[in-house]
């Protein structure tokens, strides 16, 4: 289902993950590129108590043209992009018929009553459209563990009505100041998301 | 043209910069941290030299604020919905003293309660005031309003309120920018007795007050953020406050509304436009994200039944943040449904972090107390406040800042002993010092827990006004320096902890435990700038 050349520009994305996780760095660099691209954003954080260690979530909205709400409502996300797998689930009310979830499979156990990872799993496989990505794994594989949001954005990204260049100047723009070593490992990180998710969508 | 991507908070502070600000006053707060942050961080800001230093709670904020408008210079002060209880009293005196230099009260609500301990809508502080409010429905407004906001409030002679809530204050959207104003040169009133409330000035100045109100209802009548757009069907006229109109727009996305409506972001009531609206709708619907203010208003005390729909005869939710799918709902769409929820799926509410000293200092105090058995220990509003979760369920109180103290030494006063205050280091520089007065005053037999983590944390680690002064104002308020403990929180240390407690418990008398350890998320942080540098 190749939407991503779609030509309704417009992307609905429920970003979700655990405070902490780093949810917004992915939100960022999407932003970055939202800009270099001309389109419109709205991008809806979680901020306060619930970063501490409580589930949170960004709507994230690109469109060619206006947008009205900074919420998504329900039935209308075309992505799920989550850095945690059950966090993944807690979403799905907002999620379109045809629409992907993208997540992490790492569970991050901070509750006493975290259910079974693989009745986790078992949930997100039984879903129409998925990918399921060990963004931590690949993400030591490019070098560094803190990577794998960048990872989990690349596994997003064939999803995402953003052209792959725009998304790379996004990261580039993102990471820059902290040095050309950073910004290639980010990418590197990107493309080997990108790359798993285009092998297993 | 260039855009920003800004916060709707964020929006507001590059706002107010543009506009010629000489000053921000603030105590952080979800959702309006991100205001004053924004203006801390900002280069023209330091350029300019304009003072964003934090205030030791909202109504030293305000007042700050009053000052600086006093100097004829333009003047921000931002705080969260309950932080205007604190500064209530300022507030509504400076719409009798009125204003020299422009002054905006930034005020975030958090409807749904994200990270509050109530709802209430700080519209009605406005409107009990009598001052002007500005209610943006997206972050250019946001932005344009507070660079226009100083001068409706020049203009009108009354500090204006900026009114926004969570979802608007933390959501990022593309903004443009102005021409940066200059800043206000200092100049005193023309009338130096015009800040004196004395019984017979402040009749004049609030007969004067009053005299103002035609003209902010004229102002509003003719401003531009409120609009009348036309509608074909009749059947309904619709009111959008604030952030509401999106919502709407929202669900006539691929099509157009087909009802007459009003977008409301400037108040007093419009009432022309109102007026208007009636006229030419059998029924009403008003959508508002916060109380049924302008509902009850248009509704009346003999409510005539149908045609007025809103909260208030569950055409909406009562309680809670407006979206899309609730005001679909509402207007009687079909609705778009995704997947349900799997049943497995567990709530993941907030928590201390890992290592947090505060834990530490709640396993000594539970260790200590529980030979008293449970229901002993009033807290306060911050981080600790999550100790009420389990494990630790460790305390029995949260009801407003400085809280703790005072409602401990009440209780106290009603035979409770031993009767114990957690409250934090920032929190009790913004409202536990008088609190720890009083109990001193009475040689209260209480406890008080200053769970010092050297940060306002729960806002993101903002310097706590006390730091590095809390056994001081301890002792400078009286109590005995033989019973200001001092302890590291560590697990080391847990032993010696439990110990202090159980003497301190016993005594008759104030005694006060300051276990001190730095916020494990601010050393992060310093630790990560310091690298950088």
């Amino acid at each position: 289902m190749p939407i991503a050349n779609s030509k309704d520009m417009k992307t609905d994305i429920i970003l979700a993950g655990v405070g902490g996780q780093g949810i917004l760095s992915i939100a960022t660099a999407l932003g970055a590129a939202v800009l270099l691209e001309n389109l419109y954003l709205k991008q809806a954080e979680t901020h306060g108590m619930s970063q501490r260690g409580g589930a949170v979530v960004s709507h994230l909205r690109i469109s060619e043209k206006p947008i009205a709400s900074d919420l998504i409502p329900h039935g209308g996300a075309d992505l799920i992009l989550s850095v945690e797998p059950m966090e993944a689930l807690r979403y799905l009310p907002f999620l379109k018929e045809n629409g992907y979830l993208v997540t992490n499979t790492n569970p991050f156990v901070n509750i006493p009553d975290y259910p079974g990872i693989d009745a986790v799993m078992s949930e997100i496989r039984n879903l129409p459209h998925f990918v399921a990505i060990d963004a931590d794994q690949i993400a030591r594989e490019v070098g560094n563990a803190r990577t794998s949001n960048m990872v989990m954005l690349g596994a997003a990204s064939p999803f995402i009505h953003i052209e792959f260049s725009k998304i790379e100047a996004g990261i580039r723009s993102t990471f820059e100041r902290k040095g050309e070593a950073i910004v290639s490992m980010n990418l590197q990180a990107l493309h080997a998301g990108r790359q798993f998710a285009e092998a297993n969508k | 043209m260039q855009k920003y991507l800004l916060l709707g908070a964020e929006a507001i502070g590059q706002g107010a910069i543009d506009g010629g600000l000489s000053a921000v006053y603030a105590y952080p707060g979800t959702p309006s941290t991100e205001i004053t942050e924004y203006i801390q961080g900002s280069p023209i800001a330091a350029e300019r030299h304009i003072h964003s230093k934090w205030s030791a709670n909202e109504k030293t904020a305000y007042e700050a604020a009053l000052g600086m408008s006093y100097t004829g210079k333009r003047s921000l002060v931002c705080m969260k919905h309950v932080g205007l209880n604190v500064a209530a009293d300022a507030f509504m005196n400076s719409a009798v003293t009125g204003i020299h230099g422009g002054l905006i009260l930034a005020v975030a609500d958090d409807p749904s309660m994200h990270s509050s301990q109530n709802e209430q809508d700080s519209r009605y502080y406005a409107g009990f005031a009598m001052v002007p409010v500005l209610e943006p429905s997206n972050q250019q407004e946001a932005y344009d309003m507070a660079y226009e906001g100083f001068e409706l409030s020049e203009r009108t002679g009354l500090p204006v309120m900026l009114r926004i809530t969570t979802r608007l204050a933390h959501s990022r959207s593309g903004i443009v920018r102005r021409e940066l104003n200059a800043q206000r040169e200092l100049k005193l009133p023309n009338d130096l007795r015009q800040f004196i409330l004395l019984p017979a000035i402040a009749r004049r100045r609030y007969n004067e007050l009053l005299d103002k109100q035609p003209e902010l209802k004229e102002l509003a009548n003719q401003s531009i953020y409120n609009q009348y757009v036309e509608g074909k069907d009749r059947s309904l006229g619709i009111i959008c406050c604030g952030i509401a109109i999106n919502y709407l727009n929202e669900c006539y996305a691929e099509s157009v509304c087909p009802y007459p409506l009003v977008k409301l972001s400037q108040y007093p009531l419009p009432e022309k436009m109102l007026n208007r609206l009636n006229e030419e709708s059998d029924e009403i619907l008003v959508i508002e994200e916060g109380f049924p203010l302008v509902e009850e208003l248009l509704r009346g005390f003999f409510d005539n039944g149908a045609r007025i729909h809103g909260r208030l005869d569950g055409r909406l939710p009562r309680a809670g943040e407006l979206n899309t799918d609730h005001v679909g709902k509402a207007l009687g769409l079909e609705p778009r449904q995704g997947m349900t929820v799997p049943g497995i799926i567990a709530n993941r509410p907030p928590a201390m972090c890992q290592g947090c000293g505060h834990i530490d200092a709640y396993e000594a105090m539970n260790e200590a107390m529980a030979k008293y058995g449970k229901g002993h220990v009033f807290s306060d509003i911050g981080c600790y406040t999550l100790g009420a979760l389990p494990p630790y369920e460790a305390i029995n109180s949260c009801v407003d800042m400085g809280a703790s103290i005072t409602m401990a030494k009440g209780a106290s006063d009603g035979g409770l002993f031993p009767s114990v205050a957690m409250i934090g280091d920032s929190t009790f520089a913004h409202s536990g010092m008088t609190a720890l007065l009083d109990a001193v005053n009475e040689h209260a037999p209480i406890t008080v827990v200053i769970s010092d983590n050297e940060s306002v944390s729960m806002t993101g680690g903002q310097d706590s006004s006390a730091e590095g002064k809390i056994e001081d104002i301890c002792k400078g308020l009286g109590v005995d320096q033989n019973h200001i403990r001092v302890i590291v929180p560590l697990k080391k240390n847990h032993a010696e902890m439990v110990q202090i407690f159980k003497e301190e418990l016993e005594y008759p008398g104030v005694s006060v435990i300051i276990p001190r350890r730095e916020c494990l998320q601010r050393a992060t942080r310093r630790k990560r700038n310091l690298s950088r540098e």
